[in-house]
Order: C-alpha cells, then structure tokens, then sequence
C-alpha cells in the first residue's frame, strides 16, 4: 500500500544516487533558486523537487499523470496542502512517541513499535476522514486511485482490527505463547496468543465456585521472588526470547507504516511545490503553464514567452520573454551581444525542458515539446577564462564525461564551450564534437563566441541549422530578446563597455560601434548572471 | 571443538573384531594389544623425522585434525609390498569424488557425535542433556546408515573397504543398532509433539498443555501487511540479527519452565531420561576406528590435492623390497615446496636414478645449491612410499627399507674442533652399526670437522662400509674423490645457470665432480677467464 502519486506503477526514489551529470545541473541552470521557490522554506520541498528535476520522465503518459495531479492541486490548493500537512502531522507524532534510543531488545522493540503504530493510528484515522470528505472532488488517476485505496484498506473492520492488536501487545495479563522443544530443549516455534479477554472474569468466578477451577487445564506456575536479581534478569531473557518472533514483526510494520507517510509525505511535497512556484511566480505577474508534451524526441519545438524562472525569482520582477518558433533543427547557435541575454535564455529552455519532464507547471505561456532522453549541460567555467592547457583539459574531461552518458534524443546545452584555447583550434574542436554529436541523434543548443565556428556553420548548413541573436538595437541597447539571424563577427564588447564606463568617445572601437552612436540609458533592466 | 580422540568416543565394553583399512590383519578393539594401530600409536617419531623434514610434512597433513592422533600412524612405515598395495587400493577408492564424500560426510557426522556428546556432559540442566545426548544417538545411527547406504551406492574396490562395508552391513542390520535407532526415533517423535503454553507474568510463569488459541504474531504480520511496500516493505530496512545469543544452556527461569513442562508430559520425559541412562555405551567399536583411520586417507588426498592445484605432481609409486635400482621423475622436497605454495615462489623437481648395480649418491657442488634439498628429496620419496602414500614426484620406483638412516651435520655444535669430530664419528659408527642391507642412508656434510685430507680418508673407508653392507642411499659431501670411488657410486653435481653464475639452477646432474666448473663460470661472469684476461691485458 503506497500512495503512488509520482509514478503510476512504483513509489518514488527519495534516497537513490543521483545521475552524474546532477551536480553540473544544478550548476549551470541554478536549480537550487527554483527549489527554494518551490520550497518556500521546507527543505523538505526542495530535495524532492530538486530529485524530481534530475530524474526527467520520458514516458509521455507518465508525465500526463503528474501533470493531472498538478491540475487538481491548482484546482483545490487547500486540499493538496493539507495532505501533505497530514503526512507531516503524522511523522511528527510518530517521532515524538519514538524513543531517544532505538532499543535492541525484542521487549524494548515490541513497546516502542506498539507506541509508534498507535500514534501513527490515529493518523490514519483522519486520513480516512479526508479520503470520505474530499475523494469524489479529484480528476486525476492518481488521487482518485489514491482515495480509493484508502477507502478500501483502511475501512473500519481494519481500523479496529489495528487498535485491538495494539492494545493487546500492552500485554496487561502477562505475555502469553505457546511453543514446543527445540534444540536442547529449549523453546522453539513460538507462538504468541493475546491474553484471554476473560480472564479477569474468570478468575473472579473460579473464587467465587471452585468447581470452575477443575474444568481447566493443569497448570503449573513458578513464583519468582522479586529479591533474586538473577530470576528477574532471566525472567527478562525470557522475555525477550518469547516476544522476539514478534519484536520483528512489529518493527517491520512500523517501518512499513512508516514508509507509507513518507511516501506519501515525499509525493505531496513535490506538488505542494508545484503550487508554491505558480503562486509566485503569478505573483511577479509571470505566466505559468501546463506544457504540452509530444512524442518524437527531440522533435519540434515550441514556446510562447519563455523566461528563465530562476532570473525572475531572484530579481524579483517580471521577466523578459522569449517566443521561439516550431522548429525541428538539431542544432541551435546563440550568438550575439555580451550579456544580451544568451545564457538566460539557454537556462530557460533547460529549465523548462527539465519542468516539463517532472510533470510542472513550466515557466512560459505555452510550451511545446518532446520529452529527451537526457539532458545535459556545459557551461564555460568562471576559472575556464584563461587560455591555459589545463583549463581546456578539464574543460573536454567535462565533455568526455558527458559523451559517456549521451544517448540519442538527448538535449545538450552548450555555452561558451571551447573557448579555453585559441578560437581556431576552438572552433575546430567544436566543429567534430556538434558534427558527431548531433548526427547522433542529439540536440545541441549551443551559445557561442567562436566567430569561425558559427560563421562556417552558417555557410554549409544555413537550412539545418537554427541561428539566434541576441536582439541589440541599433542605439546599442540591449532588448535581451532573440531573433533569428546569421551569426555576426563581433560580440559587441565594447557596448558594455561604454554603458560602464558611460564614455562614448574614448576612442576605442570599431567601424560598427561607431556607427551605433551613444547610448545614454543602456543599463540593462537586471542584470543576467 | 573437538576433543581427544579416546575420550569422546566411549569407545568401551566387550572387545569386538573388524577390519582395519590401515592393515591387512583384522584389530581387535578395544582391548587394543592386538591392534597394530594401537601399537604404532605408540611408536615414537623416527630419528630422520627432523633431518628429513618429515616431521613438517606430517605436521602439515595432520593440521586442523588433532583430535584424530593421526601422526602416531606416520611413524610406522611398512615393510611388505602387499600392505603397502592395501593401502594403494583405499587412495585410489577415494580418488573418486563420490566415494570420498561418503566418506567424508561420514567423518563430519562422526565429529557432530563427539561434539553433541561433549555438549550434553556439559550441559547442567540434565532435562537438557538428556536431549543433546539423544540427538548425539540420532546423528550416529544416521551417520552410519548413511555410509552404508553411500558405500552400497559407490562400491570401493579396494580389500579394505569392501571389508569395512560388509562389516557394516551387518551391523546396521543387526538387533543393537536397529532397537537403538528405533527408541531413539520413538522418543524424539514424543517429544516432538509437546506444545505447552507459556504465560509470562509480572513475577511469576505459569505453564499448561497447549491449547488451540489462534497465531496472533501471524494475525498482527498480516493486519499490517497492508502497508508494505516495494522498496520499504518485506524486509525491515536494517537488518536485525536473528538471534541474540546461541547459548544452548537454559537460564533458571527456563529451567523451571522445562521441568514443569515435564511434569505436563511425563511419558515422553520419562522416556527420554530412560534412554540417557540405558544407552551409554551404543557407538561400535569397528566403527569408530574406522572413522579415525580413514582420516589418515582424507588428509593426506587433501595435502596432495593442494599440491596438485598448483600444478606439482604426486604419485602413486611401485615399490619393491628386492629390487634396488630406484628412480623418480620431477621429484621434490614437499615440506620446501609447501612453504613456497604459500609464498608463490617456483619450485624445482628432480629426476634421480639408481641403476641396477648402483647404490649410493654422491652429490657434490656449489653451496645453496639444491644439494641438502636433494637428499631430504631422496628420503621423503622413500619414506612415504613405505607408508602407503603418494610421493611427491610424477613417477617413481621405490626400495622398500627396513629403516632410514640420516647423519646431518648438527650445525649449532659449540664443542671444539677436535671434539665435533669425535662426536660425528661416533655417530657415524653406531650408525654403520644399525645399518642392514635393506637400510637407506642419507649423510649430509659429514666430516665437515677435520682436515680435508683427514675427511678424505675416513670418507673413503665409510663408503666401503656403506657399499661392502649394500645399503641404499645419498652423500651430500665436499670431498670429490668419493664421488669417483666405486662403480656402485654415482656422482651428482649441482647445475649453476651458464649465463650467470650467481644463480643456481638447483637441479641435479649426473656428471663426475668438478669443483672448478663452478668457479669458472664465476670467472667469466667477472671476466677473468683466460680468454678475457688475455684480451683486457692486451688492451
């Protein structure tokens, strides 16, 4: 029994490695700026949405199953919220009534998994309740399936089966067994029997009409004086002995209850995520949507106002959108003006590529766009920036670990690769890695200042190829928006530098940016990282 | 934990006769005056053990089955072909995987024997006892029932276990053993069926006959079977241990459960304590012979089998007691070879011959050369031929002696020169004095102590002795005329790598000694040969 909410067919792995590559994701698109969003403080939140985000679906109905989930809980927010609330609540009884230490012997184990099952009980019970008050209001499989389990495992016949297990494990007519002789004699095939509900009764009649007495069996008893220290610690060997069978039957379905409220404690938290970025990005006055997955990976592509999340989570403002058109190329070269928006715009496919295949809401007004085998990011380092063998040693090692896991119908993001050396051997280097990798059947966006490289691909595969430019207008000034266009051959270095150093006549510059003229407000509206 | 041999078998009560598979003769036990086996047993170690390092090899194949005392059966090597044919025929049967594990299980079912009944005598509460001491019947009636049946499956061929087999056809089909087995079966059975309740209070336990109240452990598993998960359920996530502690010994509460319960159940307890008193002495003498006699099999196959893994060869050897001319093929020193298994260093074999007329070894030689390791190489062959054993070698024919003989020089000798010579001649002499044409002599850097010229002498005179008394055997020695001195003598020169000098090939060749030959390979290596130095002075 598993709430089942994240994957139609098995829980969710909340504890397994992750993929290699997670770290360098988490990196370059800034993950951890969208799971602290999502988690508005939970930590909890954040590490299931951040695992959820490295583990993309690529089953089209898998991600539909999420994606109907986030529809009920964008459609009763405070139904979702107080599920997931009621995992908590129930994890946090549980841990109050578990002990400091947890205890090794079979007794100890039986009294505390006995107190832990009772105050998970309880639980239970209310969440029964809201399966009978809020089942008939979900749409989606997975709540309704959910529901309905509850329903069923958790009728009353079960309910109170648990709670007289419970109570008769307090053991308060002594521990009853029945066994036979083992090795040696001792006690083997141990049985355990709850004490006779009579038996006090009985006790009084046989007092009252000794008759009684003589219809039960023999028995023969051992009163042990409470003064000998070593029959009281043998009656405790005893004790654990006989209640050992149980002691781990008991422990088991503690931790199996247990790992029911986690589950289902993990699962909510991922779609309480959900809400809490749409909630906030709504705020910033950001459109948010329910992509529209389609099979054929890589396959066309297609956004309306994509934004990077992450920059508008952290400037805490509305975000410069970004429409791109169907298109199916297998390779996609930025260039354009520094700090035009590039690398924004290259996080802000990756993310949304990423939040589609965890089944979110994605940062755009419509997106769609088929589901990638892989997704895969390499992003010049800051210490990449000079030009040492070293660096570009470890910059193709980084490569080199990537192409181990490259499969086709990956995505892989490339910004301001190859640089680490010379632009000629850059570009060349670059050249064999996008020709072999998208020939493979990968899907390369790739940001870049290598003028030989983007200039070369123009000129042999203009139609194969998508060329995007960072949008600067012809006063210089940067829209962070981009358009279609063939690569240019300079990187408008010096437009950043006059907005800096607010000098447009420091007679420094070329042909082009003297033609652009000044430019009194070109500050860029925030500034992209 | 086994403990020793006569003890826990209660081996006791009228003499039985049976076969023995390490002699032709049957034993009778256990009176024991009869029994070779038991007279060998008091044998003390032959006095080439430690030259010869034999007393290494039998330490070695006997490790890990002391409480067999087995190594009195290595000190009594055998004189006839034929006893040592029978015991050829015992190897050979276990040879076969099959019938070596019948017969090994056997031994394991035997060990369980002795440790159950070690177990019960330790035992306080004699309710318990009683009980390890009726699984101890069990585990023996069992044991010999399935080495009958595993012998009757895997028919040996050899005199002495076709022997063994029929005797202990008609001792499992005879009355003492099968009225043991089927009381022991009867009383296990009734014991079996005791089921007593058990109620456990503040300070107090009440025992009753068991009644049919439902499996509430199995009620709860299930009530919460509900929860489990893929990943989370079946299995707890940590691993607890099963069992606490394995202490077989009931603590003062259990045994006051126990003796109440045997108040519930008087037949089956009475039966019980009946059986313990009735049946102290069952194990068949025969039996238990056999069980420590053919570990002397077992171990050895194991300690051959080690050798061979590692690609060494051992044989089965002819031996004769007439024919002297001995032979061996890739023969080597099993104690050295052992140790180099371990270290994984290379060991390196030997053929030796002794041609009808020939007698005697003279090995002369570089030190360190293989020479010492050749003649221990020469006794070991010898020396487990005659008991029966494999030898370690592909191939080989082998004199069968009346005793071996060794002189090795005592190295920590502190006395005076005068007096070491003294003293190794004395033992040399009561040596010629012991020896008979059927002995096989090994010295080894005798007359080290005196003059070269001295040695010369005394050498040459020993040596008519030796060859005048026929005897069979190796002089590893530096005096080189003796190596030339007879025809029954056959010189051996240890072979140094003609590349380089400095590494000795430590193999053995026929040739007549030359101490020089050595040395100008050294020479040359230095490039002080004639040759060289002829041609560095003229440069």
């Amino acid at each position: 029994m598993r709430p089942r909410l994240l994957h139609p067919d098995r829980e969710f792995d909340t504890h397994g490695r992750l993929p290699r590559q997670a770290a360098t994701l988490v990196q370059d698109l800034e993950l951890s700026t969208l799971t602290a969003a999502m988690a508005r403080g939970d930590k909890r939140i954040a590490d299931i949405a951040q695992r959820a985000l490295l583990a993309p679906l690529t089953d089209l109905d898998a991600i539909a199953y999420r994606q109907a989930v986030v529809r009920d809980c964008l459609a009763h927010p405070n139904d979702a919220r107080a599920l997931y609330a009621l995992a908590v609540a129930a994890i946090e009884r549980a841990e109050q009534a578990s002990w400091a230490f947890m205890p090794r012997k079979p007794a100890s184990i039986v009294r505390h998994a006995r107190d832990v099952l009772l105050a998970y009980l309880e639980s239970l019970r209310a969440l029964r309740r809201l399966a009978d008050r809020r089942g008939e209001h979900v749409a989606s499989d997975a709540l309704r399936v959910f529901f309905e389990l509850i329903r069923r495992e958790l009728d009353d016949a079960a309910l109170r089966e648990m709670e007289r297990h419970l109570r008769a494990l307090r053991f308060t007519a002594g521990i009853r067994v029945s066994a036979g002789l083992g090795p040696a004699n001792k006690a083997r095939d141990i049985v355990l029997h709850h004490g006779r509900a009579r038996a006090r009764v009985w006790t009084r009649l046989e007092r009252w009409w000794p008759p009684l007495r003589r219809r039960r069996e023999p028995a023969f008893s051992y009163q042990l004086d409470p003064a000998d220290e070593n029959g009281v610690r043998a009656l405790d060997e005893v004790r654990d002995r006989i209640l050992e069978g149980v002691s781990v039957t008991l422990a088991q379905a503690s931790e199996q209850v247990a790992g029911f409220f986690h589950a289902l404690r993990s699962e909510m938290a991922f779609y309480v995520g959900c809400l809490n970025l749409a909630e906030r990005l709504g705020e910033l006055g950001a459109a948010t949507c329910l992509p529209e997955p389609v099979a054929d990976a890589p396959g066309p592509w297609q956004a309306q106002g994509l934004y990077d999340p992450c920059l508008a989570l952290s400037a805490d403002q509305p975000p410069v959108d970004n429409d791109v058109a169907p298109q199916a190329a297998s390779l996609v070269i930025v260039t354009g003006a520094n700090q035009g928006g590039k690398t924004t715009f290259l996080r802000s496919v990756g993310l949304a590529q990423l939040m589609l295949q965890a089944g979110m809401v994605v940062a755009a007004r419509s997106l769609r766009a088929g589901a990638c085998a892989g997704i895969f990011t390499h992003f010049k380092r800051e210490e990449d920036a000079s030009m040492t063998s070293g660096k570009l040693d470890e910059e193709l090692a980084r490569m080199s670990a990537i192409v181990d896991e490259l499969r086709p119908g990956s995505l892989l993001l490339l910004n301001e690769s190859f640089a680490a050396t010379n632009e000629r051997e850059g570009s060349e280097i670059a050249h064999q890695i996008v020709d072999a990798v998208t020939e493979s059947g990968v899907r390369v966006y790739f940001v870049t200042h290598l003028d030989d490289f983007a200039r070369r691909r123009y000129e042999r595969d203009a139609a194969g190829t998508l060329f995007l430019r960072a949008e600067r207008r012809p006063d210089g000034e940067r829209t962070f928006k981009l358009r279609p266009g063939a690569p240019e051959r300079t990187s408008h270095g010096m437009d950043l530098y006059r907005a800096i150093f607010g000098d447009a006549d420091d007679g420094v510059g070329d042909a082009e940016d003297e033609a652009a003229g000044p430019t009194a407000d070109a500050h860029p509206p925030h500034t992209p990282t | 934990m086994l403990l020793p041999w006569a003890e826990t078998m209660g081996v006791e009560g009228v003499p039985v006769t049976g076969p023995s598979v390490l002699q032709r003769r049957p034993v009778e036990v256990p009176s024991g005056a009869a029994s070779d086996a038991v007279a060998a047993a008091a044998a003390a170690e032959p006095a080439c053990f430690t030259d010869l390092h034999l007393d290494q090899v039998v330490a070695t194949i006997t490790a890990g089955r002391e409480a067999y005392e087995l190594t009195p059966f290595f000190h009594a090597p055998l004189t006839d072909p034929d006893d040592v044919a029978y015991r050829h025929e015992v190897f050979f049967d276990l040879a076969d995987d099959a019938r070596r594990t019948v017969i090994a299980g056997f031994g394991r079912d035997m060990r369980l024997v002795r440790e159950q009944r070690a177990r019960a005598a330790a035992l306080l509460d004699p309710r318990q006892g009683w009980r390890v001491y009726l699984d101890a019947a069990l585990t023996y009636c069992s044991a010999v029932s399935r080495l009958a049946s595993g012998l009757a499956e895997h028919p040996p061929g050899s005199r002495a276990l076709r022997a063994l087999a029929a005797y202990v056809d008609r001792y499992t089909s005879g009355a003492a053993f099968t009225s043991l087995r089927a009381e022991a079966m009867r009383i296990e059975g009734a014991l079996d069926d005791v089921r007593y309740e058990l109620t456990v209070e503040q300070d107090r336990v009440v025992v009753r006959r068991a009644s049919e109240a439902p499996d509430d452990g199995a009620a709860i598993a299930r009530t919460f079977a509900r929860f489990s998960g893929e990943r989370f359920g079946g299995e707890p996530r940590r691993r607890r241990r099963e069992s606490r502690r394995d202490d077989p010994a009931a603590n003062q509460i259990e045994s006051a459960v126990l003796e109440r319960v045997a108040r519930l159940y008087p037949d089956a307890f009475g039966a019980l304590e009946a059986f313990a008193g009735h049946y102290q002495t069952y194990l068949d003498p025969v039996v238990a012979t056999f069980d420590r006699e053919v570990q002397f099999y077992l171990t050895t196959l194991e300690y051959v089998a080690r050798f061979e893994r590692a690609g060494l060869p051992f044989c089965y050897p002819s031996v004769s007691a007439d024919d002297k001319a001995v032979r061996a093929r890739d023969a080597y020193d099993a104690a050295l070879a052992h140790g180099l298994l371990a270290g994984g260093g290379s060991v390196v074999c030997n053929d030796f011959e002794l041609r009808p007329q020939e007698r005697i070894f003279v090995v002369t030689g570089a030190n360190q050369g293989g020479k010492t390791t050749f003649a221990r190489t020469f006794g070991q062959l010898h020396y487990l031929a005659a008991l029966g054993c494999p030898v370690p070698a592909r191939e080989a024919s082998l004199y069968l002696f009346d005793q071996v003989l060794t002189h090795f020089e005592q190295e920590e000798d502190v006395r005076t020169l005068r007096g070491k010579f003294q003293d190794e001649l004395m033992r040399m002499h009561a040596l010629l004095e012991h020896t008979t044409d059927r002995s096989v002599v090994i010295l080894n850097e005798a007359l080290t102590a005196t003059t070269s010229h001295d040695a010369a002498l005394v050498g040459r005179q020993v040596l008519s002795r030796l060859l005048e008394q026929d005897v069979l055997g190796v002089w590893v020695t530096f005096i080189d005329e003796l190596a030339g001195l007879d025809p029954a003598v056959v010189s051996l020169v240890c072979g140094v790598d003609p590349e380089d000098p400095a590494r000795r090939t430590f193999e053995l060749r026929r040739r007549p000694a030359d101490g020089r030959a050595h040395a100008i390979a050294i020479a040359r290596a230095h490039q002080l040969t004639y040759a060289e130095l002829r041609r560095r002075l003229r440069s």
